[in-house]
């Protein structure tokens, strides 16, 4: 019994030593697919937030006028219309890479090109979607 | 036929999870039902502030507006109880927690979609 299985650690100027270890989330640089995928999720939960904001508002307005002075001062304030910018944003973005996943689901655009063209697409898109609401709506 | 399960579970094909392809089918549902709903929705988030309480009320009171939001509402926490059940299966690792998340998270989008829904009905026939 020469040899024995145990693993034995190379000598730190080996190669063996300078090969990749398991990409580590600090010092790996994600593709923009990975990047998108993440933001799927995140603009989902920021999504929920939207819907509870918005139930809230609804919950509030079918009270008096008297009680809605406050969420429609709240509402009006600089930093809610901030945090509604970011909604529609985040509403469009989880719409436009739900699409992504829909079409995924049929089967097509896994090809590497194709998927990175459409996880740009999806930002670019959503971008475009939240500038024009706001101009036209305000 | 060298297998303990059934021919009966065979068929049905729910899995051991007893729910087949259930959550995978009614995101997808809800999904495709948010796609206009959504569209619709942002440009009223947008028109939102600004707007006072009796322009408010007549908004969600119009039957289109009315209905449009209840069903944004349904398919919206129904999509979100799905996803945040995904999420919370894959990071919370303790089986306990991750059961006692789920059914927070489950009975906190019901209560919202019911209080969202009940608001909307209340305005709608009281105006």
């Amino acid at each position: 019994m020469s040899q024995s299985n145990a693993p034995s650690n190379p000598p730190s100027n080996s190669p063996a030593h300078a090969l990749p270890t398991s990409p580590h989330l600090q010092i790996y640089k994600l593709p923009i697919t990975a990047i998108v995928s993440i933001c799927n999720r995140a603009s989902g939960v920021a999504n929920s937030l939207a819907m509870a904001l918005l139930v809230w508002v609804l919950y509030k307005a079918s009270g008096s006028a008297l009680g809605f002075e406050g969420t429609h001062s709240f509402v009006d304030s600089w930093f809610i219309r901030l945090v509604l910018f970011g909604f529609t944003f985040t509403l469009y973005f989880h719409l436009c890479n739900g699409i992504r996943h829909l079409f995924w689901d049929i089967g097509k655009g896994f090809e590497f090109d194709t998927a990175k063209k459409t996880a740009k697409a999806s930002i670019a898109v959503a971008a475009g979607l939240t500038v024009i609401t706001w101009l036209i709506a305000a | 036929m060298n297998t303990l399960r059934t021919p009966l579970k065979k068929v049905k094909g729910l899995g051991s999870a007893k729910e087949g392809t259930n959550h995978f089918w009614t995101q997808r549902l809800t999904a495709m039902a948010l796609i206009p709903l959504v569209l619709w929705l942002c440009f009223s988030i947008a028109a939102l502030p600004g707007t006072d309480h009796a322009t408010l009320q007549a908004w969600v009171g119009s039957s289109f507006n009315a209905v449009l939001l209840v069903l944004m509402i349904f398919a919206a926490f129904y999509h979100a109880k799905l996803g945040l059940q995904v999420i919370l299966e894959d990071y919370l690792a303790n089986h306990g927690t991750r059961t006692a998340a789920i059914i927070l998270s489950t009975f906190l989008c019901i209560l919202l979609a019911c209080v969202g829904i009940f608001s909307v009905l209340k305005i709608a026939f009281t105006t």
